[in-house]
């Protein structure tokens, strides 16, 4: 081969090189950066970011938006976050749900949509995730990140061989040290993940959140699945509420679970041990991270229908039961959204001075009935000042 | 620790640098087109981690 011919090769290959790397970071920046547009209910009264709290979070990737929708009424003051794990769509679409719709007509209500907002710029590296999820609305669709477990390594990096949990000590697996619901109470001096719960834990006793919420999804070869996880300070609630639950409203069982007190870093644990409120952490199915699932894509994400997760489910493999319907997103949003009403109900009933009403916001059947779109509004439509971004 | 992070982080990212540069001055230099497509393949990760992109 000449001299020149290999130049032309080289060059060749260089530019090739150029083009794959402009359609891939291209692909990686859109992910990073996309915002998601939040249509404010009219009882949202104000949005705040979380730095509002802890200051040293100001301008990073997890200074996400807090929404409190405050009734001016005297009564108590309830929490629910989404996006903790933000490859578990349920529970970001749920959050929103109540940000565009809920109102609040005694105490306050105040929703974290995107909790780690570092972990929704990123997918599993190997693991074939699709980029961005879409929910079909009245008005189109509305387009929303798909996220990984973990924050981040562009925001929090390197790990270290081995994650210790502050102030508890216990040891963990590296890359939990970017696990939101491995990280808290957090840690003022900590990584990124870890400072972030300890913002959160800030803001539960600065607002005096006497009712704390975590919504999360599970795969199916998971036990603690269908269920609401209860520290011991807020069991009696959870027990009344899956029994109303199951009894009333879901066509699938939802139970309810001791928050093992060895088990540190997690929300049902620490929240209830180092703040005031009363702490919860729902589980709803979602096929799309089982490990024996089939194609992972969109279709498998928002649909719960996996042929390989049902064949586990035959041979007995698995924790909840799936058949040809799957779990669809709105039957598993629906769930969350029920459990978090039934759930501030039955703390209205027990602490009757620390009453949360929330009214307006769909139960199970409305949101399987009308889907879950039919709950978001259209922010070309909506006023400017009423639409804020993820 | 978020000091001793965001300084190993840095020198991270002057070694990818360094890693990125060997490998074009490498395919410049090669006389073998095998090393020279292999060397540009390798030079995608590099780059985009010196760009903080992934």
């Amino acid at each position: 081969m000449s001299d020149k011919q290999l130049k032309n090769i080289k060059i060749i290959a260089l530019c090739i090189t150029i083009i794959v790397m402009l359609i891939a970071g291209r692909a990686f920046y859109e992910h990073r950066y996309f915002k998601e547009p939040v249509v404010l209910s009219s009882g949202v009264t104000e949005v705040k970011k979380l730095s509002y709290y802890f200051s040293p979070l100001k301008g990073t990737t997890n200074d996400c938006n807090i929404y409190i929708l405050n009734s001016g009424n005297p009564g108590g003051t309830a929490m629910v976050i989404g996006g903790t794990h933000p490859e578990e769509p349920g529970a970001n679409l749920a959050a929103e749900v109540f940000v565009e719709n809920a109102i609040v007509n005694s105490g306050r209500l105040i929703v974290a949509i995107r909790a780690n907002r570092s972990a929704s710029t990123v997918t599993r590296p190997g693991d074939a995730y699709p980029r961005f999820y879409h929910i079909p609305t009245d008005w189109g669709e509305k387009k929303f990140r798909m996220g990984d477990r973990w924050a981040n390594p562009l925001d929090s990096w390197p790990d270290p061989e081995v994650y210790v949990n502050y102030p508890s000590g216990q040891m963990l697996a590296y890359a939990d040290i970017r696990n939101l619901n491995r990280t808290w109470p957090g840690k003022a001096n900590g990584m990124i993940t870890e400072q972030t719960c300890y913002a959160f834990i800030e803001l539960i006793k600065q607002e005096k959140v006497g009712l704390f919420i975590d919504l999360h999804e599970a795969e199916l070869e998971y036990p603690v699945i269908s269920t609401i996880v209860a520290n011991q300070n807020a069991q009696e609630i959870a027990a009344m509420a899956s029994m109303m639950l199951t009894a009333m409203e879901f066509k699938r069982p939802i139970g309810m679970e001791f928050s093992p007190p060895a088990l540190h870093g997690l929300s049902h644990r620490e929240v209830g041990d180092h703040s005031d409120a009363l702490s919860l952490l729902f589980e709803a199915p979602e096929p799309f991270l089982d490990r024996v699932r089939g194609i992972t894509d969109e279709h498998l994400l928002l649909t719960g229908k996996d042929p390989f997760v049902m064949k586990a489910g035959e041979h007995g493999l698995l924790y909840e039961k799936i058949d040809e319907q799957g779990w669809p997103i709105d039957v598993r949003v629906g769930r969350h959204c029920s459990t978090i009403l039934q759930v501030t109900q039955t703390y209205s009933e027990m602490y009757p001075d620390k009453v949360v009403t929330i009214s307006n916001v769909p139960r199970y059947a409305e949101i399987i009935e009308n889907g879950l779109g039919h709950y978001y509004y259209n922010p070309e439509k909506a006023p400017a000042n009423r639409v804020v971004y993820e | 620790m978020t000091t001793i992070n965001l300084v190993i982080m840095i020198i991270y990212h002057i070694i990818s640098a360094f890693v990125a540069f060997v490998l074009i001055w490498s395919i410049i230099k090669t006389k073998n087109v095998q090393e020279a497509i292999l060397y540009c393949i390798i030079l995608i990760p590099f780059t985009l981690r010196v760009f903080h992109i992934k």
